[in-house]
């Protein structure tokens, strides 16, 4: 692929959950090194769009491609593409039964066949950087919040993504861990990793998001780059969303 | 005195508020204490002096009736007892080698369908159906009309290939009705561990295999061993069964001592040996259960 193409494309994606239309026709386009935050008012569509990307949950019409290809067509080897993918959930999801070393290590392992000591020290190395280091044989349940959702960061970093997905990673913390889940998430953005976010926190999307795109009811309604999107929203709904975030003092 | 709601930590106040909860122990001496959890010394005591009176006056009540020396020549006798011991030890040798092929192959089969239910997508649709039938037609046949079907019914056949020996097809039965019960006890360890562990093994990039056999299937088995080791205790009672095959089991040689003797004390002694395997069983799946309880709930930070 060129480089100026767009790294990750969606054209139309539509979903639904029974009767209820959740995606409605969703076009966005990430090019390479940006970070694209998502807001927007609850069941808006955020989560299931980024499971969407991720293959998790099938998607009714449109298409996602990824460097041009098309990954929900048919015959796409839907594991191959979540190797390329990293998605970190609001509730972390870390598998309760293992130590943080093995949690993030059971991916590169089991589905990239690396060798066991060649991804321990790949995993060692992440979670110094993350200050994990003397948590790698700590139990989920035994770290804090913020402690499991670094290692989370971590185990979907492992595989070395092209593009990682952030699904309200802070939403499930207490409110003074988040700052330090949300240093990492900035730091992975100055290394320039190709980033889609989910997120209520506007302070965060303003400083690190290359665009913002306000979603509602199931569309892409505005993109903006933060500085304008923020202060100059162009739609009613925008602004009023905004508006109730700000009152609210998210903002 | 400390507020009420509190969950104590000094014995002394323990003693006094008995009804106040206990702080989590989950150690073997927690069980073998628990009778007398929440009191001191001296509660113990009384405890034995009152539990030594209730007995000795029910034992003493029992053996003083007049129904006594013919209950007791009839069930308890000790020239039976001795005289029947070494046949009925020797049947039930027979129970525990049954029991042992049993355990062998239950959890395998067992986890062989609970697995085949839990697939996903159309092309597993005969797995899923095949688990389905398995799992309804075994648990639907009384374990001891499964047994009499297999057992006297297919060795009279004369199958090619497979075994004859009533014991093979005793083992067959029993390795079948209990295998329909330990998968649905499994899927419903599968079902209990949540969506979202699915989706963040698939994101890995793991199969549908690898999910589950390195994300769901620890949990869900972690999930129900109280449920599969009170099986096991059934199971171990369950196969005294077999003995209408004319496999000469524990009972089975018990019968023949009684249809001798016309005394029952060899029932006696095949129920002794039945409880010295069932009741320590039983202790144990106590005690395991409430370690796994309280280790559970001491983990929820």
């Amino acid at each position: 692929m060129t480089d100026d193409s767009p790294k990750l494309v969606l054209e139309g994606v539509h979903k639904s959950f029974g009767d209820k239309q959740v995606l409605n026709g969703i076009d966005l386009a990430i090019d390479d090194h940006e970070v694209v935050c998502l807001i927007g008012p609850s069941g808006c569509g955020k989560s299931t769009l980024l499971r969407c990307v991720d293959l998790l949950d099938p998607i009714d019409a449109g298409s996602i491609l990824l460097d041009g290809v098309d990954i929900t067509r048919k015959g796409v080897d839907a594991n191959e593409v979540r190797r390329r993918i990293g998605i970190v959930f609001q509730s972390f999801n870390l598998f309760p039964h293992m130590s943080v070393l093995d949690n993030v290590t059971l991916g590169p392992r089991r589905a990239l066949g690396v060798r066991k000591a060649e991804a321990e020290a790949n995993a060692m190395e992440l979670l110094e950087r993350f200050g994990l280091a003397d948590k790698a044989d700590e139990y989920p349940n035994r770290i804090s919040g913020g402690q499991n959702q670094r290692a989370a960061v971590v185990r979907a970093l492992m595989g070395d993504p092209d593009v990682l997905l952030l699904d309200e990673i802070t939403s499930a913390l207490d409110p003074e861990l988040v700052g330090e889940v949300l240093s990492v998430i900035r730091g992975l953005a100055e290394r320039g990793l190709t980033m889609v976010l989910a997120t209520h926190e506007m302070g965060f999307a303003r400083d690190v998001a290359t665009t913002v795109s306000f979603l509602h009811e199931g569309r892409v309604l505005e993109s903006a780059p933060p500085a304008e999107l923020f202060a100059d929203p162009r739609f009613e709904r925008t602004q009023q969303f905004l508006r109730r975030v700000s009152e609210a003092g998210r903002l | 005195m400390a507020e009420p709601g509190r969950s104590g930590s000094e014995p002394v106040e323990l003693t006094e508020r008995p009804e106040e909860e206990q702080p989590p122990r989950g150690r073997l001496l927690a069980s073998v204490s628990g009778f007398f959890a929440e009191e001191g010394a001296r509660a113990v005591v009384v405890a034995m002096v009152s539990t030594i009176v209730f007995f000795g006056v029910a034992i003493a009540l029992v053996v003083s009736s007049p129904n006594w020396p013919k209950l007791k020549s009839q069930f308890f006798s000790a020239e039976d007892f001795s005289a029947s011991f070494p046949d009925v030890l020797r049947g039930f040798w027979l129970n525990i080698e049954l029991f042992f092929w049993a355990m062998l192959v239950i959890p395998v089969m067992a986890m062989l369908v609970a697995v085949m239910r839990s697939l996903r997508g159309p092309a597993f649709f005969p797995f899923r159906l095949l688990a389905v039938v398995f799992t309804d037609l075994f648990r639907g046949i009384p374990l001891y009309l499964l047994i009499v079907l297999l057992g006297f019914g297919l060795p009279a056949l004369d199958l090619g290939g497979l075994p004859n020996g009533v014991k093979f097809w005793g083992i067959a039965a029993l390795a079948l009705s209990y295998s329909a019960y330990t998968a649905e006890i499994y899927r419903s360890g599968i079902d209990a561990v949540p969506e979202s562990q699915r989706s963040s093994a698939r994101a890995l990039g793991l199969t549908q295999w690898q999910a589950l056999r390195f994300a769901i299937l620890p949990q869900a088995v972690r999930n129900v061993v109280p449920a599969l080791m009170n099986t096991v205790v059934s199971l171990q009672k369950d196969v005294a069964l077999i003995s209408v095959l004319g496999i000469r089991d524990a009972v089975r040689e018990a019968e023949i001592y009684t249809s001798r003797t016309f005394n029952y004390t060899s029932y006696v002694v095949a129920t002794l040996l039945f409880l010295l395997i069932s009741v320590p069983l039983t202790r144990f799946v106590d005690w395991f259960t409430g370690r796994d309880r309280s280790m559970r709930s001491q983990s929820q930070v």
